[in-house]
């Protein structure tokens, strides 16, 4: 039986009828980065006990374990640890739109910086941005895509800033 | 840990080494970074990664879980010692940070900080400010992670 993917897609109130009929039709590729902002997710709510837990296996430093330690701390009051907000950061990305994209990884980070610490109950809010993108010259079926994001707390202090490239395959080579 | 004037550019040291297993890739990959070759050893076959592949970020977190620990082993040994601890303050950040190679279940990768550059805040003249090189290198030699991290040490007063 043939399955009419953009009628499905339609249906669901996706407005899709330029794509290719395939299975692959939902699925971001290169191509689908444009540049300015992709878009804002979250809020992703962290509790206290995930931010023991983490540092308890990652970063097992006082400010990040126990109350007491931490108020006596420079960050004056239990904080997750950094790179507890960068897992975090992926994970929102993952759910916002990399887990339909067909997204090869990430060489890296270029720079990351952590100007304020996030806290129990604190409801994290992400933005990215596109600021890049070009077709890769060594493989040349993918491009790259330079993201900008900005982890932010509910009364819009920025916690962490970040820019990061990830490799996306092209639409043309999906299909070919 | 150390205070800012006992630190000199190029002091290298070995600070931990770490094995990947299918089973802590899994469960990190579970909570944070489910794409399919950090969770399925097939997908991680077809994969650029040509095996069931850690997550960046948790080998960025495994790098910081073993800095922890030298430094606690390094507090202790000053105190030891009968010399003061300095406490470090919180890193700002850090920058060029590259997954070089994948990280395989299996693999065991050992890690090597450098200081690369130094200087004073002058902001906060109590501080000075490093930037440490921490690689990671596999039972095969290959350097697989890198990255340049910054951080607040405090000078002696």
């Amino acid at each position: 039986m043939r399955v009419d993917w953009v009628e499905i897609a339609t249906k669901c109130g996706h407005n899709l009828a330029s794509r290719k009929m395939s299975p692959e039709m939902n699925k971001l590729f290169f191509e689908d980065f444009k540049l300015g902002h992709l878009g804002r997710f979250g809020p992703r709510h962290v509790t206290a006990e995930e931010i023991r837990a983490f540092a308890a296996e990652f970063d097992p430093q006082p400010m990040h374990l126990d109350e007491v330690a931490a108020s006596r701390s420079m960050l004056k009051g239990l904080a997750g640890s950094g790179w507890h907000l960068c897992s975090i950061t992926m994970r929102m990305i993952f759910d916002g739109f990399i887990g339909r994209a067909a997204s090869l990884g990430s060489p890296g980070v270029n720079e990351l910086r952590w100007l304020a610490p996030f806290r129990p109950g604190d409801d994290i809010l992400l933005d990215v941005e596109v600021t890049e993108a070009r077709v890769s010259r060594s493989r040349p079926t993918t491009g790259i895509v330079m993201f900008k994001m900005t982890a932010s707390n509910a009364s819009g202090q920025v916690l962490c800033e970040m820019t990061s490239p990830i490799i996306v395959q092209r639409r043309d080579a999906a299909a070919s | 840990m150390r205070f800012f004037e006992d630190i000199k550019i190029g002091q290298r040291r070995e600070f931990g080494s770490f094995t990947f297993t299918a089973e802590n890739i899994k469960a990190f990959a579970v909570k944070f970074d489910p794409q399919r070759f950090h969770l399925d050893e097939e997908e991680g076959r077809k994969s650029l990664f040509g095996g069931l592949a850690a997550s960046g970020w948790h080998v960025g977190s495994v790098c910081m879980r073993l800095l922890v620990d030298d430094s606690q082993r390094q507090a202790s040994e000053l105190i030891a010692r009968g010399e003061k601890v300095a406490v470090w303050g919180p890193s700002p950040g850090f920058r060029e940070l590259r997954w070089i190679k994948p990280v395989l279940a299996g693999d065991t990768i050992s890690f090597v900080s450098e200081i690369e550059t130094l200087r004073t805040s002058e902001s906060r003249p109590e501080w000075g400010i490093l930037e440490a090189r921490h690689s990671g290198t596999n039972q095969r030699g290959e350097l697989v992670f890198s990255m340049l991290a910054t951080a607040f040490v405090p000078r002696r007063k």
